[in-house]
């Protein structure tokens, strides 16, 4: 079992550096999108300091969430995702192994660029710490529960929007409890209840989603 | 064993048809009456609000809207769950029927959230914690309907469904909560449409007559829609 | 050992088969044969316990494998109709995962060794350079390392490959069946596996 999980996320991380171009991709939509939204609401220090928790959280949930509907769609095109279904291992042990590989190919290098967004926006060094358990708590939640939209919509007409409308929704706990944290940080209050919040929902969700991904992906596949 | 055989006897779809029929009939004028009385109560008998003037009549629509879109989600939640468990297709079917009458009351929740907004509090949104969490509720409908529209296969799409609607249920008290402390984090108590003008029991009264109109009247909506999805795949 | 009973499938509002019931000991080999659409692949995935079918059950030494899942799948090797590779992986990393996901142990050496006697090219060459046949040789190579999985289930194994890979896979096939192993295939060519005893399912 632990043998068949080792090896999904080798193979997936082994692929992922083969083909570096959509790690790539992804994490420049991250940049891309943080750096918008001072051109888009004017460049006043204090208005983006005040908004750059927000800002990069959000970006960080849309570059997270583009790269769900890869997740399982090129496994399912080449039949590897039936041998995966056949595995000896149980399914959810396996799927838990893909979304770990997703989280270190497309969360876990925003959690490592999230200061250099930090920087742009002004936002005190002080608060680079909260900025980055904050992601680091919180992106490997957005993965397990984009992965259950990514396992229903597979192979659908409309993917990666309905994927989006799906999953949106359910992001909204997290990225509160993400930003705010660092808010209260900025505003001098403690952010430990929002981090543990956040702790609290990774267990549950480490806990409960690989069976509910498991069971969509064999709805989905039937 | 004679209760079972009832029991699954109108899980059927063809025995269910001419049944819900009848039902629907007699909630269709269960919820006209009751919508007569409720508003007559709300618009008529009810006192006027000393602060709020005549505009507050309208919570005697949003609350009880906003009362069965919640409601309906965990109705459709609870038929989704079922079909997906014991492989019945009519509970499915009730789950699909439900939810388009669920996004109607949320939408409606929201809609006259926002015209009492406007008078009381001089906008028509105020991110009030909420009509955001109602805001997301209708995300999380439109989201079930159309993961149903986009797959083709009827089994397939039940039970997708039934998958996004428990992830869903399982998540609305979360999102609720943490909408909530986002709204204190963010704006105080100064502006909060949930202070509703103390209840006068003629207030209750109207809201209570209300909300039983607009449950009779998704009942015999789903049923009737639920009428027409086992015509279309019988 | 395997019993299908009843199965029902219904695909797209067709219905492809009805009330199909058949049983498989060791030492069998069932061709499922008929024509493009006739459910062979539909009736191979539900033996394998891909697809669920839409009546009847099918059962693994007397156990519905709706119950057993992994403890029925342990026991099978499935190739479908995609050769379950990736691209970017060369041949025998792609055989080493596929080996450790279904249970088996399988070293480096081994696959080696495998894809030899399949005749591939030793070097490490991602598999998307390789033509069809040698991508459907480096799946079929599995079968090689899966000598204690009692049953194989093939969907078209014989496609893309030719004469002297084509004779080879019937060899394999025809020993394994020979040493106790059950084996199904579908395919719409003309084999001929060995001295095995051939049962023929036909569709449509």
């Amino acid at each position: 079992m632990i043998a068949a999980a080792r090896a999904i996320v080798r193979r997936d991380l082994l692929l992922a550096l083969r083909r570096p171009g959509d790690v790539g991709t992804a994490l420049l939509f991250f940049v891309i999108v943080a750096s918008l939204f001072p051109l888009g609401i004017g460049a006043e220090p204090n208005l983006l300091r005040a908004v750059a928790p927000g800002v990069i959280w959000v970006a960080a949930l849309l570059s997270s969430m583009l790269s769900l509907s890869r997740l399982f769609a090129a496994d399912h095109a080449d039949g590897t995702l039936e041998q995966m279904l056949l595995g000896a291992a149980p399914l959810g042990v396996v799927v838990a192994a893909k979304v770990l590989a997703h989280w270190l190919i497309s969360g876990l290098p925003l959690v490592a660029i999230a200061p250099l967004i930090a920087l742009q926006y002004d936002l005190p060094a002080s608060l680079y710490g909260t900025l980055a358990v904050s992601l680091l708590l919180g992106t490997p939640v957005l993965s397990l529960i984009g992965a259950i939209g990514a396992a229903l919509t597979l192979g659908l007409r409309g993917g990666g929007v309905l994927l989006a409308l799906l999953v949106l929704p359910l992001y909204v706990p997290v990225l509160i409890m993400g930003a705010g944290g660092v808010d209260m940080a900025a505003a001098g209050l403690s952010p430990q209840g929002q981090l543990q919040l956040l702790a609290a929902l990774l267990v549950v969700a480490a806990a409960f989603a690989p069976w509910a991904i498991a069971a969509a992906l064999r709805i989905s596949t039937e | 064993m004679s209760a079972a055989v009832k029991w699954f006897w109108f899980a059927s779809p063809q025995t269910f048809f001419p049944l819900a029929g009848t039902i629907a009939r007699a909630c269709w004028i269960g919820a006209a009456l009751l919508a007569v009385a409720g508003l007559t109560v709300g618009f008529f008998v009810a006192p006027t609000d000393a602060q709020q003037g005549e505009a507050y009549r309208i919570i005697f629509i949003h609350v009880p809207a906003a009362w069965m879109s919640m409601f309906l989600y965990v109705v459709m939640a609870f038929w989704a769950a079922i079909g997906l468990a014991f492989n019945t297709r009519l509970s499915s079917m009730m789950a699909s029927a439900v939810a388009p009458t669920g996004a109607l009351f949320t939408f409606i929740a929201l809609w006259t959230g926002a015209l009492w907004g406007r008078p009381t509090w001089g906008a028509y949104w105020v991110w009030d914690a909420r009509l955001t969490s109602e805001l997301i509720l209708l995300f999380l409908y439109l989201g079930f309907m159309a993961l149903q529209a986009a797959i083709d296969d009827p089994r397939r799409a039940d039970r997708a469904g039934a998958v996004l609607a428990i992830v869903g249920v399982v998540n609305v008290p979360v999102i609720y909560y943490s909408v909530k402390w986002w709204n204190t984090l963010h704006q105080g108590a100064s502006v909060s449409l949930t202070r509703a003008p103390s209840m006068a029991s003629t207030m209750l009264t109207g809201m209570l007559l209300m909300a039983l109109a607009f449950w009779l009247y998704s009942i015999a909506a789903s049923l009737a829609r639920v009428r027409c999805i086992i015509r279309e795949r019988e | 050992m395997l019993e299908a009973s009843n199965l029902d499938c219904l695909r797209g509002g067709r219905t492809l088969f009805r009330g199909l019931s058949f049983s498989l000991q060791g030492g069998e080999l069932l061709r499922i044969a008929g024509a493009n659409g006739s459910g062979k692949t539909s009736l191979l995935k539900i033996l394998c316990g891909l697809l669920t079918p839409d009546a009847g059950e099918v059962r693994w030494q007397g156990a519905p494998i709706r119950q057993l899942r992994e403890d029925y799948s342990r026991h099978l090797v499935y190739l479908g109709h995609a050769p379950a590779v990736k691209d970017d992986l060369t041949a025998a990393e792609n055989l080493t995962v596929a080996c450790t996901l279904a249970g088996r142990k399988a070293s480096p050496q081994d696959a080696q060794t495998a894809l030899e006697r399949y005749g591939l090219p030793a070097d490490a060459v991602a598999v998307r350079r390789l033509s069809q046949g040698q991508r459907r040789r480096a799946a079929l190579a599995r079968l090689l390392l899966s000598a204690d999985a009692p049953l194989w289930l093939l969907d078209e194994p014989f496609a893309a490959l030719d004469a002297a890979a084509a004779r080879f896979t019937e060899e394999l096939i025809a020993s394994h069946v020979a040493q106790g192993g059950a084996a199904i295939y579908t395919t719409h060519q003309d084999a001929n596996i060995g001295a095995a005893v051939l049962r023929v399912v036909e569709l449509g």
